[in-house]
């Protein structure tokens, strides 16, 4: 191959071309006045692959602008791959300030986490979704959710999670528990742990749904009613952990079980990074946190 | 000792360093160009460029070799390229029966006017690998068709003047055509959408399922009609201007297939109709292209709906290898905040059980020495 | 100046980023009804199209979003080729084809039902409403309470259209379908989604 790049391929600012992005504000404003339904949208292909944020990126691309700070998780974690990828993409390609804490980003994009620091008025949360149905996995056709949703027929849901508690003594959905959104739509909050629920409900920040792969963006503007769906006899709750964090002493925060060694030894520490540096800095200590203090560059501003 | 490390961006500096350098290979073998490919792995590019939906074969090459010769990868490059693109116009609708035929073969009919034109065809090849291409000999000049080729009217046009064959589709006069590209899908869809995402669908995937109904599920009673492959013009109409601009012309491989239909409740004993149309030259693809369309019209002409290939969600939702690969492959991503969810679950579970278990043996201990 | 060159003159000075401001305007508009976003003069439309209601057409609108425009836009060649010109929309033949309705004087609009409700299958097929409002201060004032509101939020746009209240009222019932309004002063916008509810003011 020649060392000299050849003009045979140009890109646009901010990846996707003008029309694409009013394509996608324009669901973005219908899912925000319609909140938990799911506004088709004619994704596009991204140069990453479906099913790795595509649904979310195509919504971060859309509404951000040059004074925008980001922050991109996964898993809960600035540092894992994917959340690294996502975020180089767009200093290339937007040349934003990007940022690993919570407080400081207006736009924080992520995939399986609501961060632990509570979220503000002005900030967008911009979630992957891999399979926005909530219904899907009981009824599999498209055609026929779509009619639950229309006639607000929920009957299906239910009976499976009664199903569950008849089996095994409780609800036996752990992640992606299927929520109900200002008493009308049954909303799927993404693969998070049920343990963020509660933080959907009424937050003051703005939050959008991006599913690229399946084509679908819904929101839930702030002050928002989140219930999970429960019995009465069987209410929602969520994780608990019987340690804290073994790094910051956490408590009542997602913690990761980390293997040790191969002879059962493990570890809890927080699933948010950035909450458990926080705390560290503060001075926060678990019982097996290192010396050596955290000197990390948090904010990168644009160039 | 557990240390959050801030390595994922070197690491993944790192790897794509080395992708690239495995890309290369040993530097002692001269780089490919992409003229090479072009000429000599065609069919490869005419693939690339039929599902990545963009007829541009110099960037069809690029993909193959920055994808290192894996083609649904080298799709998805052109297609996540393609989709940044701005739309200038819609070109009107190709007319195949005015094609440059370098192929055509009819199985319906011995002769037939055009006559039958075997083209470029590995059909009839013995398939003996050959070590004087590894040696790079001298391919002899093709012979050139003397005089000017007789006009080559359809197969389905010969069959629809006898009013034998139904006519050619359904839409109203003025129905503009969908894009997929544009609009999210809605199902039930109408065909024109529908041939679309077959277009562009994966090559193996409809394949096999052409292939199942072959096999009985949801027997199509098919005929290749016609299959013919070449050159068509491309024309756009231009607001300002009183004729329509031509814009050059593309390759394309088409194939009308048809089937036998007793009739129904809506319609009288007749062929219907299969179609297949794709990029370049690719009669795998688009003969099953044309079984899957006809089976997918089972509910328009009556049939009953009983076999994946006639099952519309089914077949388009999973047809789009873009898409399938990443989400297949997407499995492979970090999962362990959902994972440590499921295996609480489990273990408190699993204790509950245990104890339950426990409690049973006890009591049964207690019974026999009561 | 003529005709071609009014049409052609006072859109965007930069497509990609005034675009971006205004529909991050009315996002947060949308998320947070009866709050007000400013926004600065990003178009220069012939009249009686405001800039702010200019701007959101610029913003929004394109070949794929039929436009219904009041009779007094529909009245001004310019300012439909100014339209056609920056945006590419189509004008739709009724308004219950329309994508977007552009409404210069809200006071003698039709009713809100005249306009496409989305279905309940797909009620995201509705028409949104962007009115050109003189201010949001000084007419009746109207209690907000609903999604996106913490408690209440309250705005009094002048020149609305006759029995807004009770017109609205309606839209709520028709929940999840119904219109969405973008209301556009000179100088900020404010939203009113289906799901913003208007609460009588009693004692």
């Amino acid at each position: 191959m020649t060392a000299q790049p050849t003009d045979i391929a140009t890109y646009n600012f901010a990846y996707l071309d003008e029309q694409t992005k009013r394509m996608i504000r324009r669901a973005i404003l219908k899912g925000i006045a319609i909140p938990g339904y799911q506004v088709p949208f004619a994704s596009r292909e991204m140069p990453m692959p479906y099913g790795w944020g595509t649904g979310g990126v195509q919504v971060t691309a859309s509404i951000i602008g040059p004074d925008d700070v980001l922050k991109v998780i996964d898993q809960g974690a600035d540092d894992t791959t994917n959340a690294v990828s996502i975020r180089a993409f767009f200093k290339k390609v937007a040349n934003v300030a990007v940022t690993t804490e919570t407080a400081k980003a207006t736009i924080i994009q992520t995939r399986h986490r609501i961060p632990e620091h509570p979220l503000s008025a002005g900030q967008v949360l911009v979630y992957q979704v891999p399979i926005p149905e909530p219904l899907r996995f009981l009824e599999p056709r498209e055609t026929e959710t779509r009619k639950m949703h229309a006639l607000e027929e929920y009957g299906l849901i239910h009976v499976k999670l009664y199903e569950d508690i008849a089996k095994h003594g409780r609800i036996a959905t752990t992640y992606a528990y299927p929520v109900k959104v200002e008493g009308r739509y049954v909303m799927d909050p993404s693969p998070t742990p049920k343990f963020d629920n509660p933080k959907m409900h009424r937050s003051p920040a703005l939050q959008l749904f991006g599913a690229g792969r399946e084509k679908r963006i819904y929101a839930l503007p702030p002050f928002t009613d989140v219930v999970s769906l429960d019995f009465e006899d069987h209410p929602f709750e969520v994780q608990t952990f019987d340690q804290p964090c073994a790094l910051c002493a956490a408590e009542n925060v997602y913690l990761d079980e980390v293997i040790l060694d191969d002879h059962g030894g493990h570890m809890f520490v927080c699933s948010d990074t950035d909450h458990c540096e926080k705390r560290r800095e503060q001075g926060h200590r678990g019982h097996l946190a290192p010396e050596i203090p955290l000197a990390l560059e948090k904010t990168e501003p644009a160039q | 000792m557990y240390v959050a490390v801030k390595g994922g961006e070197a690491a993944i500096r790192n790897a794509h360093k080395l992708l690239a350098d495995r890309r290369r290979g040993d530097r002692s073998v001269p780089t490919l160009r992409l003229d090479q490919i072009v000429e000599q792995l065609a069919l490869g590019a005419d693939r690339v460029m039929s599902e990545g939906s963009l007829y541009d074969r110099e960037l069809a090459a690029l993909a193959i070799v920055q994808a290192r010769g894996d083609m649904i990868e080298a799709i998805f490059l052109v297609r996540a390229y393609r989709t940044t693109l701005p739309r200038f116009g819609y070109t009107r609708a190709i007319d195949t029966g005015t094609m440059l035929v370098e192929r055509r073969v009819s199985a319906t009919y011995k002769d037939l006017p055009g006559g039958q034109l075997l083209g470029p065809t590995f059909d009839y090849t013995h398939r003996l690998l050959d070590p004087e291409l590894a040696a790079g000999g001298e391919v002899a000049e093709p012979e050139q068709r003397a005089g000017e080729a007789e006009a080559m009217p359809r197969v389905s046009a010969i069959l629809a003047r006898e009013g034998l064959i139904e006519s050619d589709g359904d839409m109203p006069e003025d129905h503009v055509p969908g894009d997929i590209t544009r609009e999210p899908l809605a199902f039930p869809m109408a065909r024109d959408i529908r041939l679309q995402a077959l277009s562009r669908g994966d090559e193996g995937f409809l394949l096999a399922l052409g292939y199942s109904t072959q096999r009985g599920y949801a027997r199509n009673h098919p005929f290749v009609g016609e299959v013919r492959i070449g050159e068509v013009e491309l024309a756009l109409d231009v607001p300002e201007l009183p004729f329509a601009v031509p814009l050059g012309s593309i390759r394309v491989t088409e194939c009308q297939m048809v089937n036998q239909f007793k009739g129904s409740a809506k319609a009288p004993p007749q062929f219907t109709r299969g179609y297949g149309l794709v990029f370049g030259q690719s009669e795998r693809k688009a003969m099953a292209m044309a079984l899957c369309d006809r089976a997918l019209r089972a509910s328009e002409l009556g049939e009953d709906v009983v076999a994946a290939a006639q099952d519309e969600e089914f077949v388009i939702s999973h047809s789009d290898n873009v898409q399938a690969t990443g989400f297949v492959e997407h499995l492979k991503l970090p999962h362990y905040v959902d994972f440590q969810a499921e295996l609480d679950l489990v273990r408190r579970m699993r204790a509950e059980h245990d104890a339950r278990e426990n409690a049973g043996k006890a009591e049964e201990k207690r019974e026999a020495a009561e | 100046m003529d005709i071609v060159t009014q049409a052609i003159e006072g859109g965007f000075a930069d497509p990609v980023f005034d675009a971006q401001t205004v529909f991050r305007a009315v996002m947060d508009a949308m998320a947070r009804p009866g709050k007000l976003q400013p926004l600065p003069v990003f178009t220069r439309p012939p009249t009686p199209l405001s800039a702010t209601a200019g701007a959101i057409a610029l913003a929004l609108c394109d070949n794929d979003t039929p436009l219904w425009l009041d009779p007094a836009l529909q009245a001004s060649a310019t300012v439909k080729s100014w339209l056609g010109f920056h945006t590419g929309a189509p004008l739709a033949n009724t308004p219950a084809d329309a994508h977007f309705a552009l409404i210069a004087t809200p006071a003698e609009m039709m009713a809100l039902d005249g306009f496409s409700q989305g279905t309940q299958d797909y009620p995201d097929r509705s028409t949104t409403l962007i009115l050109e409002v003189s201010d949001l201060v000084s007419g009746a004032p109207l209690l907000l309470e609903g999604p996106g509101i913490e408690k209440t939020a309250t705005i009094a746009p002048a020149q609305m259209p006759r029995h807004f209240v009770e017109q609205w009222k309606q839209n709520n019932q028709r929940f999840p379908r119904g219109v969405d309004i973008i209301l556009a002063t000179s100088e900020a916008i404010a939203c009113l989604p289906r799901t913003t509810r208007i609460k009588t003011m009693e004692a």
